[in-house]
This record gives structure tokens, sequence and C-alpha cells, in this order.
């Protein structure tokens, strides 16, 4: 017998051995120089996270790693997600190195990048295993970036919650995984479709071990996506952890989580999304979740004190509607996903970096702090507006067009398929809950632009804050006004998970 | 430049807000200036197109059709006929005129305000020259935002409140629209082939009548919130008493026209079967509007939310005038918007004015006001008068064109919708009396400067526009005839309809059969023997 090598196509990979070098350099040119500079480290993090975006630019598409390692459009499309709010969460940071983080500069940025790292092999992933270890190297560095300010308790308390739920359900996600690898004997995503739906066709009924693997796995991602009811660490660390942190979670992870999701669901148990498949069936039990997160989300919002924690709502009830595209499982859906998240990434890194912003000057997250911001600090308080705006959803700008995708990708997965008549109400309680969303989206306009007294503060901007404010601004307005190239790109995701349009 | 004529009227304004946002924002007088003139511009264009626009040519005109979200087949496509015409030209008239009443009463963040009044007008233009059906969702939404600003940041005391009602209001209903718009473009796509949010596509695309009913409900959900119809009118008083007065003119003489308008220009096109089985519960929300909105206008206390629920009451003859579904009554119902804003948006200006002086708006804190400010009262009585309608002003020839699809559609909703001007006239003269005849009782109010320059700069246009349609609203008519036709033959064309006095339409005749039906009532000799008597 003949042994082959497998293929190991390293330059796929480039993107990812440069940024791991790249944090490494960082971390050890941070100790090297004895911590003096403020801004370098994060300077070379922004550097380094351009330089991998060309890299990835360069990279082809293609197999590694005897079809482990797979670069396509769906890849690439989540790494420059990954990039991005990488690169806008360590803008919004610069505020914080100054006074807060003395210390550990290095090690700060050193983590965000491994866990850039991590998500990017995630998205790159073409089967269970490196799928489970790319959602780990995203999850571990985030734990500790999450307790990053050693003597606040909350942000301790924030470190503790998320290593719990976290720990708690990778466990869960693995033995889900094993599940699915016993139904399938196989741990490839492409392989496992083709035999379960073999198994399931040849003896027609493929019993219960597949609802509990659904079930585990769900749980699983759905603690790292924040679908009710595995949602209940988000504010708190949210809450608790440094500002760019909490951006980060709450755009950088949720995408890894997303795509992981998609990879396992709508590409390994492609087969049974659809009712006829019951009980078997994912798409209404993530339907479920998904309105559990739109209506929790939108509606706890509405109540809370703390930006930090409103945005955390909100970014529960943004996957509600991100989950709609992938239930709607067509190839419009997925480029609503996509699109959506691209969207989210401007909007959300943008409105924490705002609330970073504040935070350096004013030390407070509380909304009470935004009132009269506008007449001290007008583009603070003009950018912010737009970024809430975008999450509301209002036309032109991108958010909007996020919004807009998704509910035409769920219209149409209803009108085209008699089972699935149920997405209806699935977008009808989206659209409900939007108009929540805008009342409290609304709220913080109303703190910053309609109270009687001007604000006591006026936020100072260092120069790679107001940078990411600018972008944010910018790619709000651009690819709301028109999105057509990324949805171009966008829609490529569809063929990357075999759904021809 | 003809053939962009429209693209350059809609994103006019935005000149102005790129160059406000250069200058400082303590030089008022230079924001203030760039505001009125870039406005004052685009009225000139308005007016240039209305010049250019053919009265006699069917369909659209100066069509623009560009490719702009192709993989959803989303097209840049504006195209007006005469209704939008109409509506274009009032929204840039009414835009300079209630920039120009903000010049004194607004003091504070001006730079703002002004950015937002011209933002509003790109939202209000850009709606009615679209023909995309997703560019017409993008620019109805766009303007909630600047109008929200207007409300909660120059408003009244509880202006906080009315702004986030407004808000909320206006959004629930359009989502519903968005996906009815969305549901329209994947069922003209499985009979088509491909996508399309064009609105013309839509009015040909067959769709069974159960969907039919839904989508109609959600677009009159959403327009109807707009207009407001009776029991979705709540948002209406709070909004308008809150808002300062140039967004009170704008919301009265624009926003709510959009409702209406989008009756005419998709609903009653695109679901012509749903609109007949709608049409007996809208036509009794609107009788109900018309009864209801005067009877609480004649017990309000404050003036301007006395002309509030007064348009409540006038724009259910509108809606009654749309749902009579003849030429008489929908040609009425869209000279009756522009009326209605002319001669509500005086009035919001006239309030505006005397608030400005008194700083209250109680009717009991007035009268005898004939004897101070002479002037100030000659034009009030004009406007008031066009708002009830006495013939020789606009009202008149509007109502009576409404009165006469209403009677012919249905004696008894005409009957009924003939009582609402009766007591229009009661609960109008009613306040004109109290304001400004009698003695002067408050010391106040002896002092009170009659209008000045500028206030009469602006209220002379509208009197004049006034004393036009009224006595001469040929031209207008002419322009929206056509149009009319055109909606009610797609009307007609799918089911029968009976169309006034018996004439039953059905699917057999062809294009041309109707229209001769349609044309047997000369609606201008109507109108103009009607005000001989």
């Amino acid at each position: 017998m003949e042994f082959a090598f497998p293929e190991y196509n390293l330059r796929l990979m480039a993107p990812e051995i440069f940024l791991f070098l790249w944090a490494l350099l960082i971390i050890a040119y941070d100790v090297l120089t004895k911590r003096k500079s403020e801004t370098t480290a994060g300077y070379l993090a922004l550097a380094g996270l351009m330089i991998t975006g060309l890299i990835l630019g360069f990279t082809g598409t293609g197999h590694g790693f005897g079809n482990m390692f797979v670069s396509d459009t769906a890849a690439k499309f989540f790494k420059i997600i990954f990039l991005g709010s990488a690169f806008m969460a360590i803008g919004s940071s610069f505020g914080i190195m100054r006074e807060k983080i003395v210390n550990h500069r290095g090690e700060f940025y050193g983590l965000i990048l491994f866990s850039t790292v991590g998500m990017m092999f995630l998205s790159s992933s073409n089967e269970l295993l490196s799928l489970y270890i790319g959602l780990e190297l995203t999850t571990i560095p985030l734990f500790v970036l999450a307790a990053f300010f050693k003597d606040d308790k909350l942000s301790v308390e924030a470190g503790i919650k998320y290593f719990i739920v976290g720990a708690f359900s990778s466990a869960l996600l693995l033995y889900g995984i094993s599940f699915l690898y016993g139904l399938s004997g196989t741990t490839d995503l492409v392989q496992m479709k083709i035999n379960i739906a073999i198994t399931h066709l040849t003896f027609q009924n493929i019993g219960v071990i597949l609802i509990l693997a659904i079930v585990l796995v769900v749980a699983g991602i759905g603690f790292k996506l924040s679908l009710p009811p595995f949602h209940q660490w988000v504010p708190d660390v949210y809450q608790g952890s440094p500002t760019p942190v909490a951006a980060f979670l709450s755009v950088g992870s949720k995408a890894a989580g997303l795509i992981a999701f998609a990879k396992i669901f709508v590409n390994g148990l492609f087969a049974f999304h659809h009712p006829d498949m019951a009980p078997n069936d994912w798409g209404r039990l993530v339907a479920l979740l998904a309105v559990a997160a739109m209506i929790l989300g939108n509606t706890v919002a509405i109540r809370q004190t703390n930006i930090k924690r409103m945005l955390g709502y909100s970014s529960i009830a943004q996957v509600g509607y991100i989950m709609i595209g992938i239930v709607a499982m067509n190839a419009l859906g997925m480029a609503a996903m996509g699109f959506y998240i691209f969207a989210y990434m401007f909007a959300n890194m943008g409105a924490f970096a705002a609330v970073a912003i504040v935070e350096d000057k004013t030390g407070s997250c509380e909304i009470s702090t935004y009132s009269g911001l506008a007449r001290t600090s007008p583009l603070l308080s003009a950018t912010f507006a737009v970024f809430l705006l975008s999450l509301a959803g209002i036309p032109p700008l991108a958010g909007f067009m996020a919004k807009f995708y998704i509910f035409a990708a769920g219209i149409q997965a209803a009108q085209h398929d008699p089972g699935l008549y149920w997405m209806y109400w699935l977008v009808g309680i989206a659209l409900l809950t939007t108009v929540f969303a805008i009342y409290y989206y609304a709220n913080i306009i109303k703190q910053m632009y309609f109270a009687k007294e001007p604000s006591p503060h006026k936020v100072t901007y260092n120069f790679p804050a107001l940078t990411v404010l600018l972008i944010g601004l910018a790619g709000l307005f651009v690819f709301g006004i028109y999105p057509e190239p990324v949805l171009h790109f966008a829609s490529g995701i569809a063929s990357s998970f075999g759904i021809i349009p | 430049m003809e053939s962009q004529i429209l693209t350059l009227v809609t994103f006019f304004p935005l000149l102005g807000i790129v160059l406000m946002l250069a200058i400082p924002k303590n030089q008022h007088d230079s924001i203030k200036s760039i505001c009125l003139i870039v406005s004052f511009i685009t009225m000139l264009l308005s007016f240039w197109m209305y010049a250019m626009f053919d009265p006699i040519a069917n369909g659209m005109q100066f069509e623009v059709d560009i490719p702009w979200i192709t993989s959803l087949g989303i097209h840049y496509h504006m195209g007006i006929d005469g209704i939008s015409l109409l509506l274009i030209v009032l929204t840039s008239v009414l835009s300079v005129l209630a920039i120009l009443s903000s010049w004194i009463s607004i003091t504070k963040a001006v730079k703002g305000y002004y950015i937002s009044m011209l933002l509003l007008e790109v939202g209000m233009i850009g709606v009615f020259c679209s023909l995309d059906l997703f560019m017409f969702y993008v620019f109805w939404e766009v303007m909630l935002v600047p109008m929200y600003f207007i409300i909660g940041l120059w408003g009244g005391p509880r202006r906080l409140y009315a702004a986030i009602k407004f808000v909320l209001f206006t959004m629930f209903g359009s989502l519903l629209m968005l996906v009815a718009i969305l549901y329209l473009v994947f069922a003209y796509q499985s009979y088509s082939g491909e996508y399309s949010f064009d609105m013309l596509k839509m009015m040909e695309l067959p769709i069974a009548y159960g969907p039919q009913l839904y989508l109609f409900g959600a677009f009159a959900l959403a327009f109807a919130i707009k207009v407001p119809l009776f029991p979705f009118h709540t948002w209406l008083p709070d909004a308008h008493v809150q808002a300062p007065t140039a967004g009170s003119v704008i919301l009265a003489g624009v926003l709510l026209k959009m409702g209406t308008y989008g009756f005419v220009r998709i609903c009653l096109p695109i679901f012509p079967e749903a609109t007949v089985a709608y049409l007996p519960y809208i036509c009794v929300l609107s009788l109900i509007a018309i009864i209801y909105g005067a009877l609480v206008a004649m017990v309000q206390k404050d003036v301007k939310s006395l002309v509030a629920f007064s348009s409540v009451s006038h724009m259910g003859f509108i809606m009654l005038g749309i749902f009579a579904l003849n030429l008489q009554g929908i040609e009425g119902a869209v000279l009756q918007m522009i009326n209605h804003g002319v001669s509500t948006g005086a009035l919001f200006l006239i309030v505006g004015m005397i608030y400005e002086r008194r700083h209250t708006r109680l009717i009991e804190e007035f009268g005898g006001l004939a004897k101070v400010m002479p002037v100030f009262a000659t034009f009030f009585m004009i406007t008031t008068l066009s708002s009830i309608g006495l013939p020789l002003t606009n009202g008149f020839v509007g109502e009576f064109l409404i009165l006469l699809g209403a009677f012919k559609a249905n004696t008894v909703y005409g009957i009924i919708a003939a009582s609402g001007v009766i007591l229009s006239a009661c609960y109008m003269l009613w306040m004109y009396q109290r304001v400004i005849f009698g003695k002067v009782t408050k010391p106040e109010n002896e002092k009170l400067k009659d209008v000045n320059w500028r206030e009469k700069l602006i209220l002379i246009p509208l009197v004049l526009i006034i004393f036009w349609i009224g006595v001469y609203p040929k031209p207008l008519l002419d322009r929206i005839e056509p149009a009319v036709k055109q909606v009610l033959t797609y009307v007609s064309k799918a089911t029968t309809v009976n169309i006034g006095e018996g004439i039953q339409i059905d699917q057999a005749r062809t294009t041309d059969e109707v229209e001769i039906i349609l044309g047997e009532v000369d609606p201008v000799k109507v109108g103009s023997e009607g005000m001989e008597e």
C-alpha cells in the first residue's frame, strides 16, 4: 500500500500564519522595550491586521491539509469581518491603554490577534474537529481579555462568568459533535452531509440520536451566539469587560459562532432543515430561538440604564434577525446573513467605539451620562446617532439594507415552499420587534440631543478612535447606498455551502 | 438636463446640506440664507418641470431607469404623472415658505434645523418621484429621522412624547409595507422569472384574490396611519401641536398627502380586486373621520389642535374621494390634496404668527384682533374660508368634485360627507369669530403688531394660489385627469367596477372603451357650473 502525503497547501494558510507570528512579535516587542511606549504596540497590531488583509486578498481559493482546511468565498468573507472587527476593536482601545492597562499592552493586543487567528481558522475549517479547535482558540483568549481589568470586580466577574459558560458550552458542542460523528462515521462536513442523508434514506428514520445531536450543537453554539435561553452571560460580560473587548465579543465572536453554526447546519445537516424531516428538522427549533432572541433582546433592552448592557441585549436581538437568514436556507438567505453581519460590524463596532470614547472621558457607561452630549461633542453624537439608526434599520444606512435582505430571504423561503409558511410569522415578529428596537435606540438619541442642559463633559478623541468612528460612518453610508459589490461577494457564501441559487 | 430633471429636483437640496455643513454653526444668517436660496432654486426647478410637463400625454414623464442593485432587480426608477407633478410643486413651494416662517422663531441649534428641513424636502420629493417600490420605501423612511428631530428638538412642551409616538406609529405601518413589497417582488419573480421592484410592472402582475387582501391590508395600514384615517389618527394631534410651525406646515401640507398618494399610486392600481373588497370599510372609516374630526375640532381650546383635527376631517374627505372610485372623486381628491396643503399650511403659518406674538394659542386668550391687526385678520379670513370650501376659493372646487363623486358612488355616503362641510363651517367660523371679532378683552392683545413684510411674503403666494385654484382650476385638472384615468383603467381592468350612474365596466372592454366611458362627464365643466350658481 502506497502512502500519499496529504497536500498541505500552506500558502492558503498564509494570512493565519502571518497573523499568528505577528501577535508573538507584538508581545515580544512590548516585553523587550520594557513596556515604555503607550501606543506602538497598538499601531503594530493595526498594521499587522492590515497586512493580513492584504495577504488574504492575494490568497487564492482551494483546499489544504487533506481537505481539513478550505479557502472559499464564505471563509474569505468572514475573515474580512474578523479582521475588520479586530481592527476596530483595537482602534478603540487606545484610550484605556493610557490609564487602565499599563503593564500588559502587548498581551492585550496579542490576545486579540490570537483570537482573530482562531476565528480565521474556524471559518476555514472543513470538518468538525478543526472547527472545534478553531472555536476554542477563539474563545480562550477572550476569557482572559474579559477579565483584563484585574482590579475591577466587575471585569473579573465577567471573565469568570464567560469562562464557565464558555467551557460548559464547549463541552456540549463536543458532545453533540461526537454524536454527529457516530451517526455519519466521518468528521468531514461534506461527507457527513452525504452519509447522514444516505443513512436516513436507507432506514427511513434516523432516530432520536440526531435530535440529541442537533439540540446539543444548537446549545453549544447558541452560547457563543447568545441565542436565548443561552444568553444570560451576555449583559454581565459586556458590562464588565473592557469596552473594546465587549465590542470584539459582540461582533467578531458572534460572527465566528455564526459561521460555525452555518457550517454544521447549513452545510453538514443540509437535508434536515425542512419540516418534512420532522422530528429531525432543526429549522423550526432555530426559528423558535430566533423569535425568543428578537423578543427578549428588544424588550429587555428598553429597560436598561447601562449602555453596554443595552447594546448587549440589542446584540442578542440582532442575532435573532441573522438567524432568519439561516433558517430561510436559500441563496438569498446566506447572502443576507453575510451582509447583515458585515453591516452590523460597522454599526456595532462604531457604537462601542463611541461608548469607549465617552467612557474614557467620563468613566461611566450609564445612559444618563449621554444627556446633552450633542451640544458639547457634536461629532461624537452625530456619528453615534448614525450607528444607532443603522442598528435600528433606518434607510439609507447599511443596517437597513441588511434587514431588508434578511426579510427578503425569509419571505422568499415562505413563498417558494409551502412547508415553510411559518416563515411569514417569523418575519412578522421580526418586524414587530424592530418597532420596539427603534424605541430604545431613539432613547439614546433623545438623551444626546433633546436634553435641556448641555452635558458637563466634552469628549476628546485620539486618532485611532476617531478613525474607527469615521470608518463606521463611511461604511454605513457607502454600503447602505451602494451595497451591490458586497452583496455580490456575499452571494458566494451560498455556493460555498453547496446551495445553488 | 431635461431628462434628469427629477434627479435634479429631488437631490438639489442635498447641495444645501453639504454647503451648510461647511459653515461654522454660529453663523446663523449665512446658514439661513443658504437654506432659503437652495430651497428657492429647488422651487424654481420644480416650476420649470411643471412648464415642461406635457399635460396631454399619457403615462409617466421624465422617466429615468438605471439599474441600481442588480442582484435584486432594484432600479433607480423615477417618473412623474400629473398627480406627482402637482404634489412635487406643492412640496417645493411649502418648503420655501416653511423655511421662511422659521426665520426668527428658531433660535437654538439653527444649523441642525435647516439641515433637517432640507433633508425632509429630499425625502418628500423622492417619495413622489419614485416608481421603484424600494426607492419609494427608502424615501418614505428617510423622512422619519429629520421629522423626529424637528418635533423632538424644536417642538413644544410635550415634544419628546409626540416625536417618539410619530416615529413608532409610522414605523409600524411602514414595516408592514416592506413585507408586502417583498412579497410582491417574489410573486413577480415566480410570475416572470426576474426580480423587479418596478411599480409599473407590478400593476401588470396578476395576484390571486386571497394574497391581494393581505397585501392591500399591509399597504393600506401604512398609508392609513400616514393619512391618518380614523382609528390611526391619534399621533396626529400630538405631533401637530408639539411640532414647530414649519414642522406642522410640512406635516399637514405634504406628509399626510404621502398616505393618500400611496393609495392612488400603489393600492388602487396594483390591488384592484382588494380595493373593491375593502371599499365599504374604508368609506365608512373616512366618513367617521370627517364627522369625528369635525366634532372634536369644534371643542378644541387651542387653535393649533383645532386645525390639526380639521386635518383629520379633511383627509377623510380626500379618502372618500379616492374610494368613490370614479373620475370626479379621485380628481377631486387629488386636487383637494393640493388645496389642503395650501390652506392648512397657511392656517398653521397664521397660528404660528400669533403664537410668536403672544406665546399662547388658546382661543380664549384672544378676541378683537380685527381692530389690532386688520391685515392679519384679512389673511386669516381668506384661509379660513378656503378651508371651509367657500366658492371662489380652492377648497370649493376640490370638495365639490369629491362630493359629486361620492354621490355618484353612494348617495348615503354623499349626504353624510356633505354634512361634514357644514360642520367645518361651524368650527372654523366659530373659532374665527372668537379670535378676531368682538372687543379686545385682554390688555396684552392691544399692542400686537400687524404682519410684517416677511410674513406678508409668506402669506401672499398662498392666498394667490387659493384664488387661482378657486377661479381657474383647469390647468391643474387637465394635468390630473390623464393620470386618474390611468389609475381607473387599472382598477376597472381586473374587476367589475361600478363607476357611478350604473356604468359597468368589466374585463371584456378594452382600455380605449374604458377611457371613453370615463370621459363622459367633464369635471371641469361641472366644477365651473357649480361655481356660477
